[in-house]
């Protein structure tokens, strides 16, 4: 599929991966087309490794051949190189952009890793631990959307932005969770703005077609689940 | 001039190297600022308010809005005062200091923190894991990414240079301290001699403190936790110990460069 200049955009990924997403929404807010590469769950090809091989991990933006890792960083490159195609990404405002970055590091370095311990918990206890985590940062993220938002649709304003990005491709696991533990996670009474915003962002047509159904996704971690059962008890 | 009304506020810490990354960008920039050290084992009202979600240094504070965590610190001074820009222009060349900036302390920084924070055969390892990590960076430096540079940002120091600079100093400061070898000149000869290069800038020299308080610094820590160690009975709890008792361990392995 070809891109500015004619030049090829590949992506490496796989459908049920919160941070290939992210650059497939970022491509979508752009308008670029680009040539989708599913690895295969289990097995690392030879390109993702070539083109990886710091971390081995997708996703991976190949454009004109180079390979960019990290999704946040492809994000930001995406943001950058078609600067004059659809939405900004990211920002104008250099504090704005600092807000955007920090609290994507948040989410990935913090609220993530305690939303995913909720399943990987192997006593009660931590179990609780880690929900009360998840709803601590719920409550960060609201007041962050609160400030971000400035009273519009998304933490970037009008549209998608850095930050939606960033938190919103979680919400498909977020669902997955919540069907497991029966735990409502994303609250009317605590967190209404991420509600609101939680719905309007999987209803864009940037994220509309990348987002897995939640029931696709919960076999596909009930698999997961199976595998990391067997491999532990070896 | 517009510099001596930039009204910034950095809290720090003397032995932070994320803390130098930041005064290192706003010497380069030519920017005054008001220094606020930190105490790490005391931390102050104001850096908890600034910083509630990590409550760490360094903290910006610029027009009173606080911003945090170095790399952001970094990107929203060169984003702010646009002069000596330490980011490169081409959008393929920011992703890949963004990348190396990140593998720099998701790695790097917490491999050496790692060695600091070990003894035996578990350093052995974690000395390995250096190694390992070092070998990617030269592997860029001889026929990757920044083959041919002076520095990684190219003819002067850039955000790469910032960032993986400002913390391998700890490098030398460990091999002393515990009788290592993390930079060997002959296994990694280009990011050897990068590190010379970079050190002997004059704005680097004037950051970075001097080696005798470095080594000084890193020898009570870690004679420290050697006792600690000797005070406990399995090596599992070793590690539990080390990093709950007191708040310096975790303090240098914060300055050496561990997440």
């Amino acid at each position: 599929m070809a891109a500015v200049g004619g030049e090829e955009v590949k992506l490496l990924g796989a459908w049920p991966s919160p941070f290939v997403m992210r650059p497939r929404i970022a491509l979508n807010l752009k308008g670029v087309g680009y040539e989708f590469l599913e690895e295969v769950f289990g097995v690392k090809s030879e390109l993702l490794l070539k083109s990886n091989p710091v971390y081995k991990k997708i996703p991976v933006l190949i454009h004109a051949g180079k390979p960019i890792c990290e999704s946040m960083i492809i994000v930001q490159y995406i943001d950058e190189v078609w600067a004059a195609k659809g939405s900004a990404i990211l920002p104008a405002d250099p504090y704005d952009r600092a807000l955007h970055r920090f609290w994507a590091v948040y989410i990935d370095d913090k609220w993530f890793p305690s939303l995913s311990g909720i399943s990987r918990a192997q006593t009660e206890e931590a179990k609780a631990e880690a929900v009360e985590q998840v709803f601590a940062g719920l409550k960060l993220l609201e007041e962050a959307f609160e400030k971000c938002s400035k009273g519009k649709g998304f933490f970037g304003g009008d549209t998608i932005g850095y930050l939606d990005i960033a938190l919103g491709c979680y919400l498909g696991w977020l669902k997955v969770t919540e069907k497991m533990t029966g735990i409502k996670f994303l609250d009317e009474e605590k967190t209404p703005l991420l509600v609101g915003w939680g719905e309007r962002f999987c209803a864009d047509d940037a994220v509309k077609g990348v987002m897995p159904e939640t029931n696709k996704l919960m076999e596909f971690f009930k698999v997961l689940q199976a595998k990391f059962k067997a491999a532990s008890a070896k | 001039m517009e510099n001596t009304l930039a009204g910034i506020k950095l809290f720090g810490s003397w032995a932070s190297s994320y803390t130098h990354r930041v005064q290192l960008v706003l010497k380069l920039k030519g920017l005054d600022f008001e220094y606020v050290e930190e105490e790490l084992t005391n931390k102050s009202p104001s850096l908890l308010l600034y910083n509630p979600v990590y409550k760490k240094v360094p903290v910006l504070l610029h027009l009173d809005r606080p911003i945090v965590e170095s790399v952001i610190i970094l990107q929203y001074i060169d984003e702010t005062w646009t002069d000596r820009p330490i980011m490169p222009a081409d959008p393929y060349e920011r992703a890949l200091a963004r990348f190396w900036c990140y593998f720099a302390d998701d790695k790097l920084g917490p491999a050496v923190g790692a060695v600091f924070g070990s003894a035996g055969e578990d350093q052995k390892a974690a000395v390995a894991q250096v190694h390992e990590n070092l070998k990617l960076v030269e592997t860029e430096l001889r026929e990757g990414a920044f083959k041919g540079r002076r520095f990684f940002g190219g003819d002067a120091i850039g955000i790469l240079d910032i960032v993986l600079g400002c913390g391998s100093y700890w490098l030398a400061v460990f091999d002393e301290v515990m009788e290592v070898k993390l930079v060997d000149p002959e296994a990694f000869p280009l990011f050897h001699a990068w590190l010379r290069e970079f050190e002997e800038q004059e704005e680097v020299k004037e950051i970075i403190p001097a080696i005798d308080r470095l080594l000084e610094y890193a020898r009570g820590i870690r004679q420290m936790m050697l006792g600690l160690k000797d005070a406990s009975t399995t090596p599992a709890t070793t590690a539990a110990t080390t990093t709950t008792t007191t708040d310096n361990s975790s303090v240098v392995v914060e300055s050496a460069g561990s997440v």
